[in-house]
């Protein structure tokens, strides 16, 4: 017999648990919800779209009946469960319905709080918290003409711009002197005012309700300074309270909300509860995305894997209001400890303030320009310390360097037919779309159903905007703790960490000893794990080139025709008539479609058969060409400039430098690709400073700078410091490389490794301590004695990996 | 079988078009047609992990047992029924 869950509350954070379960464990229990309104679970966040007519009800159903139906889940909707019988283990409705679990999950939510004014049960005075309340604001919108909405806070203005939409003369009474004072300090929240009012909604501040007005409807409402205002509406929108009543009545302990524990269990340990009902470690929440992390916790337990433990969530909020971007987290009013850092533009309605406390986010409020929201919130949860870049902080992520989503900053100012993701093809409507009618809440969500943001990642900052501008807050799961990938819970950190601690040379031995979901793991983990194990083993770890991607596997970059490309190595970039009339001749013979000179200073063959490539990489071998790595997460190629060798500016030998990179690094394995150039003077020709490693040759020595990158976001380089010799330029390098290697996540380029670890990190490693630098460089060249083995001639001369060049059989 | 590497694939050239041939970690086979239902995709080169690849163009996992794409991707490619007489692999190449 399988247990009997009962879940009470049909509303988000409940069935959110039930989704999370079914992933999880779908078979373990025979599940019945018990919800006091009449329809499956929709998605209450968007209440405000449906009531300034945006939305419609069915665009914001969840869950509808046939899902209850197809996953075996008995719905009794429109009951309320008024009793909860512990001893007995049973739930009991109004109309005498009687159920028994095993185990219970509360999930009743929240009530609005009804301030205790006469007049407040007259017809016409409503909350704002469900479909019931928004169907009544509707029809009265139909009706009459004036709203009072009571509350100057989220939910207050989000129904008074709603009202006002349905064309009501809407007045805001709000207690305080500013707006929305629990998420805004007193500069944005006048810019959000001013905004406000001339979208046509009314303000009265400092304003006390005394008294609604009215016989049976109401009429009007009276302040306590004696003022009256008529009214055909009111909405109370002064806050919530976590509904305990059901757990009160039942036994459970109580403060503000039903008390749990780290995971989510009641006083009783049969019962759970998750939402806005809880209250946990003393906070009580009120926006999904906490929820949603309660969601999952709950699940993991009630599927008896029971690890998994909820220890709070920082928020951040949104106004969901079209056209207006406002956005705030943390503590944003500081004290005397802690420093603020501010922009104002009024005329421009931009405001952004920052508040750090020894160096660190405390809180941030932005209006009007809120790209950078999710970046500051990510950087305040993981508490990083932001001194290497506090001078551009407020400029946002961007201006590290440049950023490619063609100067698109503001997704409200933007129209759905406008094109978010340039690499995807995917508009703002489609995201917007799929946000609300597919139901999904996050980054990741948006990803796997629209592809927006999924390739280049340039456009993440407005997906993130849409997200929160759609639900009205940033939901990340698990905050600072990004686990490798689906089939664990460990992050890069913790994998290589274990690798190197107990020694696991393989990756079934790692997948076995750090408990793996699936037990050869997936596309994204597997080749991590190789990564990992060569570079902390070299010599030792067997590579697997199963695990690799193909264009590693074969050594050739696969092409959307799946044929392959083949970009011999020219160290430095200097060839010769013999090496270019080897090339000429390979592309006759094998009918080459295209020959290309890259950016990268080298030679591409497009269009190569896979079945042709040993015989090509044979004939460019013969020639003395080794395998150029253009395919690999691996050094790529050292770009250089004609140098003192040639140019009448040069100050250093150019060429030379780069030869010598290239021929101590060429065939290593990095976290993700790795590019190079040597200048040789400042005028920077080979454009070094935006290279992973870029050398600029000055008369004195050599500069060398780190962290640049093209491509997508580009990025200048930092720099490092600056030597005097060849030889060291080269030990720096080694050092720097080795690090990255050490320490940079799989498929993290050097520009957000460098971002995430600081400069001044990197500095102490490779450039203040001697030692260390020393210890690097020498790794990094034992590393090198295995891996500098031309992959090309062991396939072509030494048959290595036929099976990857045949075809298995021909049938014709 | 022993043709082809666990965790990795082969290709048989027919005349109505490329076949991959794969093999899983429990040296299961399975064959589908070597086209990915996204862009066309060569599957054969895709990176193998339980009973799915994923595809080596744009990550798109395409169950061996049905040749369905993984939600919330959608499309399927062709299966060819399969089975192995003492460690040969025979393929059903008409039906499918
Ligand atoms: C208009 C509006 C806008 C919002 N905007 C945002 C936003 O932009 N961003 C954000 O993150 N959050 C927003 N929220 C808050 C968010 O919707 C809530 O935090 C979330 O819905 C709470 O989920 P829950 O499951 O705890 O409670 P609910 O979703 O309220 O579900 C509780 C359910 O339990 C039922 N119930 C209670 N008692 C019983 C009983 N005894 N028997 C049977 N059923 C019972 C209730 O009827 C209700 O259906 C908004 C809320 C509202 C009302
Ligand atoms: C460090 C100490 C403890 C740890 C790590 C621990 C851990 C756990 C875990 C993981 C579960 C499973 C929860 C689930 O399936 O949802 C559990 C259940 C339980 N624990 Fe503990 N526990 C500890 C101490 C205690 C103590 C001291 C008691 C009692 C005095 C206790 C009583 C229970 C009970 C009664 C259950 C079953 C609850 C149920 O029916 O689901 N535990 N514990
Ligand atoms: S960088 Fe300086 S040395 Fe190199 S080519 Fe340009 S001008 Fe000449
Ligand atoms: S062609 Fe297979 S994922 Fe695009």
């Amino acid at each position: 017999m399988k247990e009997k869950l009962i879940l009470i509350g049909n509303g988000m954070a409940g069935v959110r648990t039930l989704e999370e379960l079914l992933k999880i464990a779908p078979d373990k229990y025979d599940i019945t919800v018990f919800g006091a309104e009449p329809f499956g679970n929709y998605n209450r966040i968007l209440l405000s779209p449906v009531l300034s007519g945006e939305k419609t009800i069915d665009d914001i159903m969840l869950n509808d009946l046939p899902w209850y139906e197809e996953n075996n889940i008995t719905l009794h909707a429109g009951k309320w469960v008024t009793e909860i019988n512990r001893a007995r283990r049973t739930v009991r409705t109004a109309d005498g319905i009687e159920e028994n679990y095993d185990r219970l999950l509360l999930a009743t939510g929240s009530n609005p709080i009804i301030l205790p004014v006469p007049g407040k049960d007259l017809e016409g005075v409503v909350s704002f918290r469900d479909i019931h309340d928004v169907d009544a604001m509707l029809a009265a919108s139909k009706s009459g003409r004036h709203a009072v909405v009571i509350g100057g806070g989220l939910l207050g203005l989000e129904a008074a711009n709603g009202l006002r939409q349905q064309g009501m003369e809407v007045t805001v009474v709000h207690l305080m002197d500013t707006l929305m004072e629990r998420q805004l300090d007193r500069p944005a929240a006048g810019l959000l005012k001013s905004a406000l009012e001339a979208r046509g909604l009314n303000f009265l501040m400092e304003a006390r309700t005394e008294a609604i007005l009215g016989e049976e409807r109401v009429k009007g409402v009276r302040f306590n300074d004696g003022l009256e205002v008529p009214a055909d509406l009111v909405v109370m929108a002064v806050g919530i309270r976590p509904n305990t009543a059901l757990a009160e009545q039942a036994g459970l302990y109580c403060e503000r909300g039903v008390l749990v524990n780290d995971t989510m269990q009641t006083y009783d340990p049969r019962i759970y509860a998750v939402g806005e009902c809880v209250q946990h470690r003393g906070a009580t929440y009120g926006l999904v995305a906490p929820l949603f992390e309660m969601a999952k916790v709950c699940a993991n337990h009630l599927a008896h894997l029971g690890y998994a433990r909820y220890e709070g969530s920082v928020i951040s909020t949104k106004l969901k209001v079209t056209g207006i971007d406002l956005f705030s987290a943390g503590d944003f009013h500081g004290d005397e400890t802690t420093e603020d850092i501010v922009i104002k533009d009024a005329a421009q309605g931009i405001y952004k303030k920052l508040v750090l406390k020894d160096n660190r986010i405390q809180g941030a409020v932005l209006y009007g320009d809120t790209i950078d929201g999710s970046w500051y919130f990510q950087l305040m949860r993981e508490g990083t310390n932001v001194s290497d870049f506090r001078d551009q902080l407020l400029f946002g992520q961007g201006h590290l360097g440049d950023s490619g989503h063609s100067g698109q900053n503001a997704a409200s100012a933007m129209s759905d037919d406008m094109e978010v993701c340039g690499c995807n093809g995917v508009c703002k409507g489609d995201v917007v779309n799929a946000i609300t009618q597919k139901g999904l809440f996050t980054l990741e969500d948006v990803r796997a159903h629209t592809k927006a943001s999924s390739s280049c990642g340039s456009c993440t900052g407005l997906v993130e905007q849409i997200l929160m501008s759609t639900l009205g807050n940033d939901y990340s799961e698990t905050p600072a703790r990004k686990p490798l990938c689906k089939c664990t819970d460990y992050t890069h950190e913790e994998v290589r960490h274990t690798i190197r601690e107990h020694h696991l040379t393989s990756i079934p031995d790692v997948m076995a000893y750090m408990e793996w979901r699936n037990s050869d793991g997936c596309h994204v983990c597997r080749p991590a794990l190789n990564y990992y194990l060569i570079s902390t083993w070299p010599g030792e770890a067997r590579d697997d080139y199963q695990s690799r991607f193909i264009n590693e596997r074969v050594h050739a970059n696969i092409q959307k025709d799946g044929t392959y490309s083949v970009v011999p190595r020219m160290w430095g970039g200097l060839t010769n008539p013999a090496e270019l009339r080897a090339i000429a001749d390979v592309a006759e013979k094998y009918a080459i479609p295209t020959v290309k000179v890259t950016g990268g200073q080298r030679i591409d063959l497009l269009g190569v058969k896979k079945e042709d490539l040993p015989a090509v990489w044979s004939d460019l071998n013969k020639a003395g060409m080794v395998s150029g790595h253009a395919y690999g997460k691996s050094l790529r190629t050292v770009k250089t400039c004609v140098g003192s060798e040639w140019c009448r500016f040069g100050t250093q030998a150019s060429m030379g430098m780069g030869v010598q990179l290239e021929k101590m690094a060429w065939g290593s394995w990095t976290p993700h690709k790795f590019k190079m150039a040597v200048s040789g003077c400042p005028r920077n020709c080979a454009e070094a400073t935006i290279k992973d490693f870029g050398v600029v040759a000055v008369d004195s020595g050599w500069e060398l700078h780190v962290g640049g990158n093209g491509g997508v976001k580009v990025r200048a380089t930092d720099l490092l410091c600056k030597v005097k010799t060849e030889e060291e330029v080269k030990e720096y390098c080694g050092a720097f490389l080795q690090l990255y290697r050490e320490e940079g996540h799989y498929l993290e380029r050097t520009a957000p490794w460098i971002e995430r670890v600081g400069l001044s990190y990197v500095k102490e490693k490779v450039v203040e301590d001697e030692e260390s630098r020393k210890a690097l460089y020498a790794r990094f060249l034992e590393s090198q004695k295995f891996a500098q083995q031309d992959p090309w001639a062991e396939r072509a001369a030494e048959q290595v990996d036929r099976h990857e060049f045949e075809p298995l059989k021909e049938v014709v | 079988m022993e043709d082809i590497p666990r965790l990795g694939a082969r290709v048989v050239r027919t005349e109505a078009g490329d076949v991959a041939v794969f093999r899983t970690a429990g040296d299961e086979i399975f064959a589908l047609r070597d086209q990915c239902p996204h862009k066309k995709g060569p599957l054969s080169q895709g990176i193998i992990h339980g009973k799915r690849v994923t595809c080596p163009l744009h990550n798109w996992v395409i169950e061996l047992e049905n040749g369905q794409a993984v939600a919330p991707d959608e499309g399927c490619t062709g299966v060819y029924p399969v089975k192995i007489e003492a460690g040969k692999v025979l393929l059903g190449l008409k039906q499918a």
